[in-house]
């Protein structure tokens, strides 16, 4: 077991948040977005790194859910990305290359 | 004004070759009132924005302050769409589950025109201001993200790069309002990177319910609007609050928390907003109502210790991407509007006087900050992060007392009332020291005095 699976595990048994099963992906679907198809604007750098990692923060802070451990590996999906920085931000590996979408594409808020 | 830049909105269409008096990056409440201020004065400003229109990338809860607007446009409230006028304030404790403690202000003060707090929603805010911009002289340019400095042999910054075809263009300064995001001075070595520790992320829904609703909910009628902050065991004893705001017919409700915590502690933001809208406190003010966005934001909450350089040689950075937010007091629009406003009177100044946009000059601009509001609250409160990081007591042990002696002092059980304050002060006792209150009580006045 990795550290981070170590810490999730922990968090489950600790009865964790009594909402830690909120599905983000329903609340996303409320979102207008013009995706940039194929042109991800945020990038891991060294997957290595990313695995090696004890935290893996992203898959916490992210708000949109878009980083996610699936069997010990983090898959990056950028669809659903608000734009917000935070996994830029706390990832202590800086592993990750962040660029704002190419100008019209990604999110719209419609409210803001 | 030729077609061709009119037209420069579509990613197609070709950036202008002309040079500018100003660049502006951004068109958020910072860059709209720096490039208002400048079309005003007659200089020529390019703006750059890299969303479809201004707005369509910029969240807030979100509360206008109306004098850091009037001073820009004296007469915003003839045109500009707000929601609700604030007459009551509501501050909530929150523990994680079940209670609530809370102290309100209301005013009939607050009901006179002109009303001095307004909600607002951003995206529509936004475009208004925009358009005042645009009307004031500035060209706008959208769908346009910029990816760096452009430099002279000295290092001083003469334009910006942009990711169009030919997409460097030139101004005498460049003024960075490019959000809590600030990706351009970050790479440019003009700012260091926020740690997690000084940056917060918050998230927000918006959430429709008919008019009638939230009049009766939240006891307002007309355009009265309430506020109610939040902080307590709800946000996990992580540093941070939660906020619901009365649109006309709608709610922002959201919770934000340092990033620190969140990676400490393992709670993910949506299950805090989930916590937040499931509270028996709250869900009742939301049922039945229908969440049309789901947004976040990070806030720099660093303070006064954690500005950057706010100047150089060509440039000069303000609003979020420089960290100008009042993490005690809720502000950073108006901060925001403030310095982008406050940079652009002095660059009006400079180019009025014939000088040069060099850092000696623009020194002016972190001058007139000094002497205004903006530096003298930053500096205020710039022992409140590390007293808050250091002694999470603040708004861990400290609210959770709050409630639980309330609970034990109305609950009638039988037990003498000397017994019971014997009880609640034994309670305290063993969550902390008298000397570590007094303490406590001492450093949370130095900090605010």
């Amino acid at each position: 077991m990795t550290n981070a699976e170590t810490q999730e595990a922990k968090r489950a048994d600790a009865g964790g948040s009594p909402f830690s099963g909120v599905n983000v992906e329903e609340k996303l679907f409320q979102n207008r977005y013009r995706v940039d198809v194929g042109r991800p604007h945020i990038r891991i750098r060294e997957s290595a790194v990313c695995e090696d990692c004890d935290f893996k923060s992203c898959t916490i802070c992210c708000p949109a859910g878009c980083w996610r451990l699936e069997s010990g590996k983090i898959e990056l999906v950028t669809d659903g990305c608000l734009e917000c920085g935070t996994c830029r931000i706390v990832c202590d590996q800086k592993n990750v290359d962040w660029n704002y979408p190419r100008g019209g594409f990604g999110i719209l808020f419609k409210f803001g | 004004m030729t077609e061709e830049l009119k037209a420069a909105g579509s990613v197609s269409a070709k950036l202008p070759a002309e040079r500018f008096d100003v660049i502006v990056v951004g068109a958020g409440p910072a860059g709209n009132a720096a490039a208002y201020t400048l079309a005003k004065s007659g200089l020529s400003v390019l703006q750059l924005e890299r969303g479809e229109y201004p707005g369509s990338k910029n969240v807030q809860g979100a509360i206008l302050y109306s004098n850091a607007l009037e001073k820009i446009i004296p007469d915003f409230r003839d045109s500009a769409p707000l929601e609700r006028h604030i007459v009551e304030q509501r501050f909530w404790l929150l523990d994680e589950r079940s209670s609530l403690t809370s102290a309100n202000y209301r005013s009939e003060e607050f009901n006179k025109p002109p009303y001095n707090r307004y909600t607002i929603i951003r995206a529509r805010f936004d475009k208004w201001f925009s358009q005042k911009v645009q009307e004031a002289g500035a060209l706008l340019i959208c769908e346009t993200t910029v990816t760096g400095l452009l430099r002279d042999n000295a290092g001083r910054v003469i334009g910006v790069s942009t990711e169009r075809e030919n997409g460097d263009i030139y101004a005498d300064v460049v003024i960075l309002a490019d959000g809590v995001n600030s990706l351009v001075p970050s790479r440019a070595g003009l700012r260091p990177e926020i740690r997690t520790c000084d940056m917060a992320l918050a998230v927000k829904e918006v959430l429709f319910l008919p008019k009638e609703t939230i009049e009766q909910r939240f006891n307002i009628s007309g355009s009265e609007g309430s506020v109610t902050e939040i902080a307590g065991g709800i946000t996990h004893g992580m540093l941070g609050t939660a906020f619901i705001y009365t649109n006309k017919d709608s709610l922002a409700i959201g919770i934000g928390c340092i990033l620190e915590g969140m990676k400490k502690q393992r709670v993910t933001p949506s299950e805090l907003l989930e916590g937040l809208k499931n509270h028996p406190m709250v869900k009742p003010l939301i049922a039945g109502s229908e969440m049309k966005e789901y947004s976040a934001h990070m806030i720099p909450e660093g303070g006064y210790k954690t500005l950057p350089e706010l100047y150089g040689d060509g440039w000069v950075i303000v609003g979020d991407s420089a960290g100008f937010v009042n993490a005690v007091h809720r502000e950073g629009s108006n901060l925001a509007m403030t310095t982008g406003r406050i940079a652009a009177e002095t660059i009006a100044a400079l180019k009025a006087a014939g000088k040069p946009m060099s850092a000696a000059n623009l020194a002016a601009y972190k001058e007139s900050l000094d002497a205004s509001f903006v530096m003298a609250d930053m500096k205020k409160y710039q022992d409140m992060p590390d007293l808050l990081t250091n002694h999470p007591q603040y708004l861990g042990s400290y609210p959770s007392f709050i409630s639980g002696a309330l609970h034990d002092f109305l609950t009638v059980d039988g037990k003498s009332k000397a017994e019971k304050q014997h009880q609640i002060f034994q309670g305290l006792r063993q969550q902390r020291s008298l000397w570590g209150m007094l303490g406590d009580a001492y450093k949370f006045w130095r900090t605010f005095k």
